[in-house]
């Protein structure tokens, strides 16, 4: 079973993540926040981690820095949902560490395509 | 496959109203030292917005929010001062934005007026930001990820295209060589080169070679370095961006080459098949697959999970329909429903209890008449914690009726030429949803008229000694079982004077009545009272206060107010916390009981037979303390045959509604208990001066008195017998 950390402030965004994930058979664990994403990062080890950019507490930035930190996400896949209109906010994400992104507004096919690209 | 994005948009309305609610908040404490967090925090909230409209597919909704956000990014990065007239733009767009989000609710286009609004807000917003010394970052970018449908589509369509071009003289040599040498540190984002390579399977025949020459020898050897490069050879026609796409992730740091393949290819294919050795048993040994044969299951794996995920899409979408009908939703926080789960679970445990002794009872035993005593009143303890555990979900703090005075209060009194300062307190108290829903409006009124008559401008108050920002205090706090909400100013107060020579001039009251003066501000409440000197379109009207009592009365509650001329008035408004239950007084009239609410109550009193007078035909008056108050024989009204007609020695409950006393003379005065409302309605039909009915604990019916529809048809009454009201003995 492959599990996802999917990181989001807007509700609607993560229910609609999460159901795209769990329907093509993911198991998904969701964060508000960058705060809330790391505990639980600690918690559960997951496969990947996907994660919103502007968040309250701890933005999505951050969250990959942290990560990065730990053990066990050195090199796991993480993708960051970024805005078209943040060429810069890739590139801050790519420095933090995050392995892509995916580039919103994004449709649940796009999302699985793209991160079944990361996944072995 | 599809996923019916619709069932999320509720969640999304929902979210985009609270954003709004965020945005207008925080827009109105913008200003020149509003603290970067903040500004964060409206900043998201616009962004928000914009990405879950984009990606739910409203497109209208997201272009406009991307203007606002543009706006705000600059306020945020300082490249922008921050302006009176950008933030009163911005609120304007706020409304706009609320009008649409509205719009998409109803699942209607929006109609000439909204769009004529939409399109010139936007183009209002699009000025500013071009004015702007620094312009704003318009960035065109499109969607990277757009074209990373793989697998399944794309093999098929390249299956097509190889079939349509057989015979054409290019087809066996089309394909593309990639020269790829990633950077070293490649791993440390979590990239593989491997995974890239299995994606480019995808779109045709692979054949990888390693470059090994940077590979340093073994005990140089950094795990988590990258020391490979690679030339790919793919027969594909895919286009070249679909390769690059595949690269995207890692092509900045990356030595990237695509290149086309067209009659050299012949050429080309001999360093490959020199290296492909090596290349494969690197592969090897990394432990991945990656020939044709294994990768193949994989993709063949999705078009399976995708009918999956559509019939699971479909599934969804038909459960959700039913709900898009349904009323409105509360949110109920988590806690709130543990409580309920738990009083249920303590319920049934109760129940096996009890249900455990009624068994028992057949066998008689010694001891189990007081086990089931206990087991009673452990379910009455359930049961009172369950229903109020279920009332406190309905209810919501107040300060949802309280969130949009920041604005009004901001607007109209820039509008007014007043400095007015708005305090909110108490805001976390809660009451009832439909409570709080039926309060907006009066309170809207007061607060209007507040803002309109009783503060003064800043000349005025100045000239009056007092400082030039006035203050328009809300406040909500519990009292008993009753919510009080006062709307306090420091304002000009009511202006006795003034409201007497009115009351006279309409015949309220008489040249000879003494009256106190909070029984003459109290006269403002009167249907069609209005005192300002001159109306205005804020308020004053003249509907107004009639109305805001009218409504706080129908919710069971009552309204007054205080004024000190010159030092500010303040409006208090007593509401119970909620609708459902009622703290009652439970009276005999003839051989009913009746229930009468406590708040409606002033006092209870047994009459004194020389304070009783009556007037020309059977009006009864009782004189209590410097009052005459009507007497209502209420047993009379309803019809009940046991009538005592003498009113010497008998109770009289004096009711209070609308600023005006009455007695009802009941029979007795029995218990005073929580009572539950029944719909006489829904049950039976509308009855004048009986509100609801409720079920006492030995089982009958009581039914609920409406002090105000009651005193209704007393008048009603009396003027088929053509009595004068107002003729006081």
């Amino acid at each position: 079973m492959t599990h996802i950390l999917a990181v989001d402030d807007s509700p609607s965004i993560r229910q609609m993540v999460s159901y795209t994930l769990e329907s093509a058979g993911y198991d998904v664990v969701m964060a508000n926040d960058g705060d809330e994403a790391l505990e639980l990062a600690k918690k559960h080890n997951v496969n990947l981690v996907l994660t919103d950019v502007n968040m309250p507490n701890m933005d999505g930035i951050t969250l990959v820095k942290h990560l990065r930190q730990l053990e066990n996400y050195r090199h796991k896949p993480i993708l960051i949902l970024t805005t078209e209109s943040s060429a810069e906010k890739k590139m801050q994400g790519k420095k933090a560490g995050a392995t892509g992104w995916i580039v919103k507004p994004f449709d649940p096919e796009q999302l699985l395509a793209t991160i079944r690209k990361v996944l072995d | 496959m599809s996923i019916d994005l619709s069932e999320f948009h509720d969640v999304f309305f929902e979210e985009c109203f609270e954003g709004l609610d965020v945005l207008e908040a925080g827009l109105l404490g913008l200003d020149q030292s509003t603290d970067i967090e903040e500004i964060n925090a409206i900043f998201r909230a616009a962004h928000s917005i914009k990405g879950g409209a984009a990606s739910f597919g409203f497109m209208g909704i997201s272009d406009f929010t991307h203007v606002m956000e543009t706006l705000l990014d600059e306020m945020r990065d300082g490249r922008r001062t921050i302006s009176r007239e950008d933030v009163d733009l911005l609120l304007g767009s706020v409304d706009v934005l609320r009008v649409m989000v509205n719009t998409a609710k109803r699942g209607e286009g929006s109609n000439e007026d909204d769009v004529e609004r939409i399109v010139d807000m936007q183009r209002q917003l699009e000025a500013t930001l071009v004015t702007n010394d620094t312009p704003g970052p318009v960035d065109t970018e499109t969607q990277i990820s757009e074209s990373s449908a793989c697998g399944e589509n794309l093999t098929d369509r390249a299956t097509v295209e190889e079939a349509v071009t057989v015979g054409s003289t290019e087809s066996n040599t089309t394909g593309w060589r990639i020269n790829f040498k990633p950077c070293g540190d490649i791993l440390r984002n979590g990239n593989e080169p491997i995974r890239i390579f299995r994606e480019l399977q995808k779109f045709g025949a692979l054949s990888v070679c390693a470059d090994t020459a940077s590979l340093p020898g073994l005990s140089d050897i950094n795990p988590k370095h990258c020391y490979l490069a690679w030339t790919i050879e793919l027969d594909s026609d895919v286009s070249e961006d679909e390769i690059s796409e595949l690269f995207s992730w890692v092509a900045d740091e990356s030595e990237l080459e695509i290149i086309r393949l067209g009659v050299e290819h012949a050429v080309a294919e001999e360093p490959a098949a020199e290296e492909d050795d090596a290349g494969l048993s690197l592969v090897d040994s990394k432990g991945k697959v990656n020939s044709p044969e294994q990768a193949a299951p994989a993709a063949g794996g999705q078009p399976g999970l995708n009918k999956g995920i559509k019939s699971a899409g479909k599934a969804g979408s038909g459960v959700s329909e039913p709900s898009k009908e349904s009323g409105g939703n509360i949110r109920v926080s988590i806690d709130k429903v543990d409580e309920l789960i738990n009083m249920v679970g303590e319920l049934v445990i109760t129940q096996s209890m009890l249900s455990q002794i009624g068994s028992s009872l057949e066998v008689g035993e010694p001891g189990v008449l007081e086990n089931l005593r206990d087991g009673i009143a452990q379910l009455e303890r359930n049961t009172r914690e369950l229903q109020e555990s279920v009332l406190q979900v309905r209810m919501l703090p107040v300060s949802f009726a309280f969130s949009r005075f920041p604005r009004l209060v901001r607007d109209l009194s820039g509008k007014m030429g007043k400095s007015i300062e708005l305090k909110l307190t108490g805001e976390q108290t809660e009451l009832d949803k439909t409570v709080l829903e039926k309060i907006g409006d009066p309170l809207m009124h007061l607060v209007r008229n507040s803002l309109d008559h009783g503060l003064e401008t800043p000349e005025v108050r100045k000239a009056a000694g007092k400082s030039e920002c006035g203050t328009l205090e809300l406040r909500a706090y519990h009292e008993g079982g009753d919510i009080i909400i006062k709307v306090i100013d420091d304002g000009a107060g009511l202006n006795r004077e003034r409201i007497c020579s009115k009351a006279l001039e309409k015949g309220i009251i008489s040249e000879n009545d003494d009256l106190s003066d909070e029984a003459i501000y109290n006269l403002i409440f009167l249907p069609g009272f209005s005192t300002a000197a001159q109306l205005s379109d804020v308020s004053g009207r003249g509907v107004g206060m009639d109305v805001v009592r009218r409504n706080v009365c129908d919710l069971g509650g009552n309204v007054s107010i205080s004024s000190n001329e010159g030092a500010g008035s303040t409006v208090t408004i007593r509401l119970p916390l909620t609708l459902a239950i009622l703290d009652g007084q439970l009276v005999r009239i003839a051989d009913e009981t009746y229930v009468v609410s406590l708040v409606s109550i002033a006092e209870s009193l047994q009459m004194e037979p020389v304070h009783i007078s009556s007037v020309t035909g059977k009006s009864e008056f009782y004189h209590l303390r410097d009052e005459y108050i009507p007497i209502i024989r209420v047993s009379e009204l309803f019809g009940h045959s046991s009538i005592r007609a003498d009113l010497r020695g008998g109770l009289l409950m004096v009711v209070e509604t609308e600023g005006k006393r009455f007695g009802l003379y009941v029979d007795e005065l029995m218990g005073q208990q929580q009572v539950v409302i029944k719909s006489l309605e829904a049950n039976f039909q509308q009855v004048q001066g009986i509100s609801g009915a409720t079920i006492l604990g030995d089982g009958t019916v009581a039914l609920i008195i409406d002090v105000a529809g009651l005193i209704q048809s007393h008048f009603d009454q009396c003027s088929r017998r053509g009595v004068m009201l107002h003729a006081v003995a």
